[in-house]
């Protein structure tokens, strides 16, 4: 079959490796897949670490904003920054007239408040770094959310105790499916969806099919409903 | 070599994934370098009228009629629109007023000075269109609260007032027999001067 081949080829073509390499090779079949599963381990690792998901990481701000001291210590609401978080699908930043509203007439001198001082004064909104930030080709919406029984610390976590903002979740779309999947597990009364303390009782199962009844939740898992 | 380059490439774009995931579009509150106002969020032309923001109802946007307090809510007030009112005060005005309106809200306990008591003459005869105004425009030190709450649920927040001042305010004629039963039983022995009487439960 070879003819016509040269010697040089013919020298190619004679056994490279000598049968004593036999069990080598073995090993090395076992070698490549646990390198490549290790690689792929590795690389999910760094996927969802928080230097890529920019879970738990707290962000410098150009105000030191503490939630914990806002929400747990003096007990406001949400909804006193975040007004249109019921509403829309954009949960609503404070205004700087809305820091203003207190920070007018206490804590008039304080230096971190600085910045919120100058922003009233000029007129230029105060710009706070995004924590949280999906990807433009996926659309999200806040009042669905809460007005079918998602608390915000399903999400969110912990804000109440934050004394500087992190992302809590990843917000992958596995992360997003998981509970789109079975939102049973996951829904509290409407009157608790502001309650940072709440917990699941351990009937959840029960409670969630009689919300999701009550609230027609459906089970929305269809590409469409997030990439539109 | 073309796979080696695949490869690396590949590696290479896995790095680059977040960047790529943010799309030359604004979103919300996006800063822009474009406007010099350094906001994304165009304001409305003047002269221009956004659909459904038509205001000609001078009294329900308002609260006032040729400048002038308007004496009567502009819807009626029913049950749900009371239950409304009670859950807006709560989350927009008892850091500061308190929860039955005396002026004791948290915040006073941090240092703002006290905020008026709404059980004052002066406030039990105020306007529902004056107490509108305050919420829309703010007062005082008070700030503006109008970019924060919708008109309708202003006007919940005003007819809940009216429910809070009524509640601290009950002549004991006005009351059934039973109802006095239930006060003179509630009534510690050294009572103070005139105990507020509360229907309903509400605080
Ligand atoms: C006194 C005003 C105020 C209150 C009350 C408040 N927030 Fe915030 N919130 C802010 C400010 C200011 C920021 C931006 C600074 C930061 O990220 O910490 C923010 C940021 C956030 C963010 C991150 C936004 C992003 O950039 O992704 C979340 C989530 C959030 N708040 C949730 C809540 C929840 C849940 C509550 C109620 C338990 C709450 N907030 C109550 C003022 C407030
Ligand atoms: C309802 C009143 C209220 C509003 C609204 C409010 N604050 Fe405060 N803030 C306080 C009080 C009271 C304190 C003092 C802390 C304490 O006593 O626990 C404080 C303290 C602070 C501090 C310094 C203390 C600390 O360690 O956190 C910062 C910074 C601050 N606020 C920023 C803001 C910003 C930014 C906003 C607007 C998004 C805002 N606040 C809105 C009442 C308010
Ligand atoms: C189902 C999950 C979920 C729930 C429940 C939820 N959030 Fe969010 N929130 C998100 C996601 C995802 C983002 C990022 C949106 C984006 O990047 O477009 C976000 C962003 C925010 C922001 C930044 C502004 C914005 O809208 O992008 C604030 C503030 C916020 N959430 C507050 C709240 C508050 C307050 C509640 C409770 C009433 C709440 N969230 C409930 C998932 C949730
Ligand atoms: C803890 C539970 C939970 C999580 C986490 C969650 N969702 Fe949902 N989502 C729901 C529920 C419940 C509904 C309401 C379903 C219905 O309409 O009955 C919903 C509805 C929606 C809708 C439909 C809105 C509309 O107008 O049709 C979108 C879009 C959506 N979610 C996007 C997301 C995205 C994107 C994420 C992840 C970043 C996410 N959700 C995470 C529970 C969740
Ligand atoms: C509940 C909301 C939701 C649904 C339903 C959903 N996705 Fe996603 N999808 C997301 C989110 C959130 C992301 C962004 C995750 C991230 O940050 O990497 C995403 C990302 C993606 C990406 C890009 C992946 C990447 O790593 O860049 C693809 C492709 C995609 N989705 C395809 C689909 C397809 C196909 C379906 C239907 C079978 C679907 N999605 C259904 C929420 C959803
Ligand atoms: C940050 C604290 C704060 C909050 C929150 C607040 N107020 Fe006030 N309010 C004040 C102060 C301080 C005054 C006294 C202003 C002055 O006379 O300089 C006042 C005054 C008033 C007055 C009397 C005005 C007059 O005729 O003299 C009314 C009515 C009132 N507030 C209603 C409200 C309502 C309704 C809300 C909720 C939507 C609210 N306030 C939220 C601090 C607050």
């Amino acid at each position: 079959m070879y003819t016509g081949l040269g010697p040089r080829v013919r020298w190619l073509m004679s056994q490279i490796f000598s049968p004593s390499t036999n069990p080598l090779s073995k090993i090395s079949i076992v070698a490549v897949a646990l390198l490549a599963g290790g690689g792929g381990l590795a690389l999910w690792e760094v996927n969802s670490s928080p230097f890529v998901s920019r879970a738990n990481y707290p962000f410098e701000q150009p105000v030191p904003f503490s939630h914990k001291h806002h929400v747990a210590g003096l007990g406001l609401d949400c909804r006193y920054c975040h007004t249109t978080v019921e509403r829309s699908a954009f949960a609503g930043m404070p205004a700087t007239e809305t820091c203003m509203s207190c920070h007018s007439m206490i804590w008039t001198n304080a230096p971190m408040l600085e910045p919120v001082r100058q922003s009233w004064a000029t007129g230029k909104s105060l710009e706070w770094n995004r924590v949280h930030d999906l990807p433009g080709f996926v659309y999200f919406n806040h009042s669905i959310h809460v007005n079918k029984g998602v608390g915000c610390s399903e999400c969110h976590g912990p804000v109440d105790q934050m004394p500087l903002m992190y992302q809590a979740n990843t917000l992958y779309m596995t992360w997003c499916l998981e509970c789109h999947r079975n939102p049973e597990m996951r829904v509290r009364p409407r009157d608790k969806v502001f309650d940072m303390k709440y917990k699941h009782p351990e009937n959840q199962a029960e409670l969630g099919a009689k919300l999701v009844a009550e609230y027609k939740i459906q089970k929305l898992t269809d590409c469409y409903t997030c990439h539109r | 070599m073309r796979f080696i380059l695949l490869t690396v490439g590949a590696i290479a774009l896995i790095g680059c994934r977040q960047d790529m995931h943010d799309q030359p579009r604004y979103r919300l509150n996006s800063a822009s370098d474009f406007w010099s106002d350094g906001r994304a969020a165009r304001p409305a032309v003047k002269g221009t009228v956004a659909r459904g923001m038509l205001k000609t109802d001078a009294g329900l946007y308002t609260g006032k009629i040729n400048g002038r307090d308007v004496l009567e809510f502009p819807f009626p007030i029913t049950k749900e629109v009371l239950a409304r009112g009670k859950d807006r005060f709560a989350i927009y005005c008892t850091p500061c007023h308190g929860l039955t309106g005396h002026g004791d809200g948290m915040i006073v306990t941090r240092g703002l000075k006290n905020p008026p008591s709404y059980h004052s003459e002066a406030l039990r005869e105020a306007a529902p269109g004056h107490i509108f105004d305050v919420i829309t425009n703010g007062s005082g030190s008070m700030m503006s609260y109008g970019a924060r709450i919708p008109v309708k649920d202003r006007w919940a927040i005003v007819a809940y007032i009216r429910v809070l001042q009524q509640s601290q305010n009950v002549k004991l004629a006005q009351l059934t027999t039973e109802e006095v039963e239930k006060v003179k039983a509630s009534e510690r022995p050294a009572a103070p001067e005139k105990k507020a009487a509360k229907k309903g439960g509400s605080h």
